[in-house]
């Protein structure tokens, strides 16, 4: 039996820097399964949030006569969030759908991969809205939450008629531009369909899927009694030099409001995201620069910024960007309170860009903005519109950039044939 | 028939690797094709005394390997097969290993002794060779003397080999009295005593009871204090290494001996040879450990019912134990910083001396300040280094504020002495010294900082020209400057390194290529302080890291272009590829999110390519590192990582397979549930794979058990990802998680080593769960999740009736029980109606002063009020 051998570190750290980043890793990754787990449960809980904040909801309202399923195989509880959400009144429910539709940035520098990557298709001008089908139903609602419609539609679940729309439970849910000219929702993508979530699918699969489904439920037949408007699929394009060409001249039933840009690869994100853009220029939009209340285009660029704590001005992004900041004697005078919404304009020191980034503005403070207003601008909106202003990106840009990458790329995607 | 085999074991020792090839060959077919016979014809040519002393070494050798194997797998195939043996054989091979115990030639005795252990451990827990202790017993009053002596050996072993619950208490009393009896005094046969003595230190496991009888356990200490003052030095050793062992085992039975042990100590640290006091300084720093692992505990309120008070031992013995320590300072040897191997009375004695402050907080200053103020500037350089050492190692233990003043006091002699002492032994540990200064007196926490803006810039040039000094010195220096980012940590957006942040980053990278940069672990030290600085740094610095990503994908690159190496530098090459992956992965984490992610990503196909590279080179660090820098790209790219997939996939199944470095395939598990959540849906051509590689994993006895709780989290990532794709694999993972949950239900009676992997596979089994329902959620297949429910509400319920759960379980649980509502809805509301989890504990998780099983528990009750609502 030999002695026994002790050594005891010397001068050294107890644990060893490659421990400790097994340890981070660890870490990271219960933090990140923790995080997927949270986004799961998530629509469910934003409707708790709701309920559990305001103590004036009638439970019984937000829970009644939810049918009891003797039939079928579909869970009710998987459609419990959105119906119930459906349910909501007043300013609840305008607070939860204003949170659930995807916005896009404004396009103020061109995507790479723009002819791989991205599709294109032109925005029917009107009113951005989600349409949810449900219980017989089928409601309207616009961005900040209010509702546009409430009717009769074929969507699956929108009406009280038996029929080819599926078991009485099941639900949609549309994003939709409704065009006054010919009272027609155009859909532009598809959030849940038949109960089926769409959110975490790719924008390609939810094109695919709009495009072959929404036509199967009679929703884009003419107006009948069950049936008050037409629904009909926006035509979408893989953003190569044709696709861009018949997005951007081609006719279309609709009047164009720009083009939106769609990354094939994204999921359906609620709130800002960069994967979904917009771009506008004259020959395809009525509103290129923002009017004023009286529909006029005002001299300077007005935006609207957040104020919060200790004066600093925010745009509406997340994380916010910081803009500029109000004096604190100003805001105490002028009765502001941080969360307010300002309206500004830009002086004639416009916006100072250090390298692409924003580093500082000379702005003209006008005044509280308008209180149907959920949200200030974004700072791609910001920057687009005052590019817009000044130096515009251009079609030409965009055309210029496809075939750039087209002349790099020697083994081209397959064109879309259309 | 016991063949001849004589031949064959001396053959097999042959200088000529033809012929030793050759024997040993046969040795290997004798023993598949007649095992029986074959081990007993070793154990008959280990008791013949005729034979000669090689080949009886080697049969026992032989034999003793033949019935143990390091690795779980083989261990148990061994023992397995010598179970079956029929018992004519095991009887006759028992009777030859006792009677070698009495051969005259000791290596044979002592292999013999070794071989009885092996057997014991084998037999005993089932009830076999209930003669042995016995029969051995009645050696011990035989003569002549070197039977004895292999006997108490053999002892010994026993106790190492078996665990105290298969011997029944009588046995263990007289083994111990046969051992105690040994180690007398009054035995005048020092290989006899000594043998008892090394006995002793094994089976002081055995002496529970013993100890805690007043009168054996007088009898014991008074055996074993005498013991270290044999005249032999062995002897004393390993009384001494009894103590020690004592001194952690039986802590609290110390308190009427502890003045005569340090008396025992004192004098061995002073007087005896280095082998001794070694052992003496040992038991010291042994009771700080104990010490320091109570009040860490407790929280220095002792509380009563807490099963080991603090004796505050080494409080006691300050006045003397602080000066005898300081003594072992002063004898340095010449290079023991150049010596990674080196272990003497001055390390020992400093070691033992931090250990001593962390146990007894700011008591200790009063009595180390006069050495160091006396000694820091003598002309003798012992002097200087020890007097510094004493000030390095009280740095942990005493209060911030204790400390503060002096520690001002000292900053400017330690950066003059950095510069300019003559001594690289001053020199290194003054390196060392600031670099504990920075561990414990620097950062967000502390008050009054050390490092200010007047002195940063000094400690940073200082630190900087340490860097070009011996490589130990450089290597101390890189520590230094380790712990004074790390400080910074929480800083906020500015830092005070920022002005320094290029000149740091360039610094380390040239400590890095020095040519001597692989003596003293330095360039492993200067890459562990460049990822420091870059976890630690702010937004300001972003650019400049980024700077740094081609720099060591460069440095990569070149580690992969090297030919033809030999051994030697090829293991120094996958050290290094291990340290550049690992800063890789360090800088990803750092620039992999906004507002540096784009810029960032555009190096992601080269850094990918590199590590797909090193997995090429087959070196398990290596491996593992590249592998952990690809989890954390892959949560960066998200599902862009889709695009690395077709050619990643074959190393991640690899890690997988990887049992032997348990490691390799638990980062591998990991990064799994990273390339999950990366991808989603865009992972399903690769689950066939890695389901099938994981349900090995999980059904084999080969990979170590701490990779299986994260590898049913991994279900749970894969089934969130797929979604309801994952019905295909539910035939598979159910059965496993439902059969692991019934064993890991119930903990009863199990430390709390055990305790604790209980609940992390609790927890895997719940994340798994937590996955499924979630990734079912919107799925019309969620009804085939219905047949498991009433198990996993009863899996619920009794972890929640063994009140044994951690928080982290707690958490989990009734997250799934919420998901199971959500999910299944009205399907299960009378099963969870009926379940004790949708009530007590439900309400227990409600009422949690842990806001996020509160927050668990909130959404819990949500689900289940509308599942049993509808």
């Amino acid at each position: 039996m030999a002695p026994h051998e002790i050594r005891r570190p010397f001068k050294r750290r107890p644990i060893s820097d490659q421990q400790k980043r097994r340890e981070l890793s660890l870490l990271r990754q219960s933090q990140h399964r923790s995080d997927a787990q949270q986004r799961a449960r998530n629509l469910a809980s934003s409707v708790i949030s709701l309920q559990s904040s305001s103590p004036d909801v009638d439970p019984e309202i937000l829970f009644e006569a939810v049918p009891e399923l003797d039939e079928g195989t579909e869970s009710e509880s998987s459609s419990f969030d959105v119906r119930q959400a459906s349910r909501l009144r007043g300013p609840e429910a305008r607070k939860w759908f204003a949170r659930q539709l995807m916005l896009p940035e404004w396009m103020i520098d061109v995507p790479d991969n723009l002819s791989r990557d991205w599709y294109v298709l032109a925005r029917p001008a009107g009113k951005r809205c989600f349409v949810v089908s449900s219980d017989g139903t089928t409601v309207s609602r616009v961005r900040n939450g209010s509702i546009l419609h409430h009717f009769p539609s074929a969507l699956p679940g929108g009406a009280r008629k038996k029929g080819a729309s599926g078991p009485a439970n099941s639900y949609s849910i549309l994003d939709c531009i409704f065009h006054e000219s010919d009272q027609t929702y155009y859909v532009i993508d598809m959030v849940c369909w038949r109960g089926y979530s769409l959110y975490e699918c790719t924008a390609e699969f939810r094109f695919f899927w709009l495009q072959s489904k929404l036509a199967e439920t009679g929703a884009c037949d003419p107006p009948s009694f069950y049936h008050k408007f037409r629904f009909s699929a926006v035509p979408f394009f893989n953003c190569d030099q044709s696709g861009l060409h018949s997005a951007y001249t081609g006719s279309l039933p609709y009047v164009k409001d720009g083009l939106l840009f769609y990354n094939k690869h994204a999921h359906y994100h609620t709130g800002n995201t960069p994967l979904v853009l917009i771009w506008k220029d004259e020959s395809c939009s009525q509103y290129v620069i923002d009017t004023d209340n009286n529909g006029e285009v005002p001299d300077q660029q007005h935006i609207v910024l957040e104020l919060q704590e200790e004066g600093k001005l925010v745009t509406s992004d997340d994380p916010p960007v910081p803009f500029s900041c109000l004096n604190a004697d100003f805001v105490k005078q002028s009765g502001l309170l941080s969360g307010s919404l300002i309206r500004f304009a830009i002086g004639d020191g416009g916006l100072n860009c250090v390298d692409g980034r924003f580093e500082k503005a000379d702005l003209q403070y006008i005044g509280v903005s308008n209180r149907a207003r959920a949200f200030a601008d974004s700072y791609s909106k910001i920057m687009f519109q005052y590019m817009a202003r000044h130096s515009p990106l251009k079609v030409e840009d965009l055309a210029s950039t496809i075939s750039h990458e087209n002349q790099q790329d020697k083994t081209p995607e397959v064109e879309m044939s259309d | 028939m016991a063949m001849e085999v004589t031949q064959l074991l001396i053959n097999a020792q042959s200088i000529d690797g033809t012929v030793r090839k050759h024997a040993e060959e046969s040795l290997k077919q004798f023993q598949e094709q007649n095992l029986a016979g074959f081990l007993l014809s070793l154990a008959g040519e280990l008791a013949n005394d005729e034979k000669p002393v090689d080949s009886r070494k080697l049969a026992g050798l032989v034999l003793k390997n033949a019935l143990d194997a390091k690795e779980q797998h083989r261990k148990y195939e061994l023992v397995q097969r010598w179970l079956a043996l029929d018992m004519s054989t095991k009887s006759q091979i028992r009777a030859f290993l006792l009677k070698t115990l009495s051969s005259p030639v000791p290596d044979v005795r002592s292999t013999a002794s070794q071989v009885i252990a092996k057997v014991a451990g084998i037999e005993l827990p089932q009830k076999q060779w209930p003669e042995l202790v016995v029969s051995l017993l009645s050696n011990i009053h035989q003569l002549p003397a070197h039977v004895k002596q292999a006997t108490l050996e053999t002892l010994g072993y026993l106790c190492e080999e078996v665990s105290p619950d298969v011997v029944e208490q009588e046995h263990v009393n007289k083994i111990l009295t046969a051992v105690v009896q040994g180690m007398n005094a009054a035995e005048g046969n020092n290989d006899v005593r000594l043998a008892a003595t090394r006995a002793l230190y094994m089976a002081l496991g055995f002496a529970q009871a013993n100890f805690n009888n007043d009168m054996e356990r007088d009898y014991i200490m008074r055996v074993v204090c005498e013991a270290t003052l044999s005249p032999e030095v062995k002897i004393r050793q390993a009384a001494f290494e009894c103590l020690v062992s004592i001194a952690s085992t039986y802590y609290e039975k110390l308190a009427h001996y502890i003045q005569d042990i340090f008396n025992i100590t004192a004098k061995a640290v002073r007087e005896d040879d280095e082998s001794v006091a070694l052992q003496a300084i040992e038991f010291w720093s042994s009771i700080c450990d104990e010490e320091i692992d109570i009040l860490e505990e407790y929280g220095g309120e002792f509380a009563g019912d807490s099963d080991v008070p603090c004796f505050y031992f080494t409080k006691q013995a300050l006045p003397g134990l602080v000066p005898l320590l300081l003594e072992t300072l002063l004898k340095q040897e010449e290079d023991q910083d150049l010596d990674e191997g080196a272990w003497n009375i001055a390390m020992a004695g400093g070691t033992c001396l931090g250990l001593v402050a962390k146990a007894v907080g700011d008591d200790i200053v009063p009595h180390v300040m006069p050495f160091i103020e006396e000694k820091i500037s003598k002309p003798d350089w012992r002097e200087r280094e020890a007097a510094t050492y004493a000030f390095g190692s009280i740095l942990e233990g005493p209060s911030a504020d204790r400390l503060m003043a002096i520690v001002n006091a000292a900053l400017t002699f330690m950066l003059n002495a950095l510069t300019n002492d003559p001594s690289n032994h001053v020199k290194d540990t003054t390196a060392w010294t600031l670099g504990r200064i920075f561990e414990f007196l620097h950062g967000s926490t502390i008050e009054t900082p050390i490092i200010t803006q007047a002195n940063c810039q000094q400690i940073i040039t200082v630190l900087i020209q340490t860097m070009k000094d011996a490589p130990n010195v450089a290597e101390k220096a890189c520590g230094a400057l380790y712990f004074l980012a790390q400080g910074y940590e929480d800083i906020g957006p500015n830092s005070p390194l920022t002005p320094y942040f290029q000149e740091i980053i360039q610094s380390l990278l040239s400590v890095a290529h020095r040519d001597d940069a692989t003596e003293s672990r330095l360039r492993t030290a200067a890459y562990e302080a460049l990822n420091e600085v870059v976890r630690c740094s702010t937004d300001e610095t972003s650019t400049m890291v980024l700077q740094l990503v081609p720099v060591i994908m460069l440095e990569l690159h070149n580690t992969l272009e090297g030919e033809k190496l030999s051994m030697d530098e090829r293991e120094k090459q996958n050290e290094l590829q291990g340290l550049l992956c690992g800063c890789l992965q360090v800088i990803i984490q750092k620039l992999g999110s906004e507002p540096t992610k784009y810029m960032f990503m555009q190096s992601a196909d080269q850094m990918m390519g590199l590590f797909l590279r090193v997995f090429g080179c087959r070196s398990a660090t290596a491996h593992e590192e590249a592998m952990l820098a690809i989890g954390a790209l892959a949560y960066a790219a998200g599902p862009d990582f889709a695009k690395y997939m077709p050619e990643f996939y074959k190393y991640l199944e690899m890690g997988l397979q990887n049992f032997e470095e348990y490691q390799v395939c638990a980062v591998t598990v990991g990064v799994v549930g990273d390339v999950c959540r990366a991808l989603e849906d865009k992972v399903f051509p690769y689950c066939d794979g890695i389901m099938t590689q994981l349900l090995k994993d999980l059904s084999s006895n080969q990979l170590h058990r701490s990779v299986k709780p994260p590898i049913f989290s991994c279900f749970g990532d894969i089934a969130l990802a797929i979604g309801e794709d994952f019905e295909k694999y539910l035939r598979y993972s159910m059965p496993m998680l439902q059969s692991a949950a019934e064993l890991s239900a119930h903990s009863s009676g199990a430390d709390d080593e055990m305790m604790e992997y209980t609940n992390s596979l609790r927890n895997g089994i719940l994340e798994a769960y937590s996955g499924i329902f979630q990734g079912f959620k919107n799925s019309p297949k969620t009804q085939l999740l219905i047949p498991f429910a009433p198990h996993i509400l009863q899996f619920l319920d009794s972890i929640y009736m063994e009140k044994d759960m951690d928080e982290v379980v707690m958490k989990t649980a009734i997250g799934v029980l919420g998901d199971l509502a959500d999910t299944l809805g009205s399907h299960v509301g009378g099963l969870i109606q009926q379940s004790v989890s949708s009530k007590e504990f439900l309400n227990e998780c409600l009422s949690s002063d842990d806001h996020t099983i509160k927050e668990a528990a909130e959404w819990a009750k949500h689900a289940i009020t509308r599942a049993i609502s509808v």
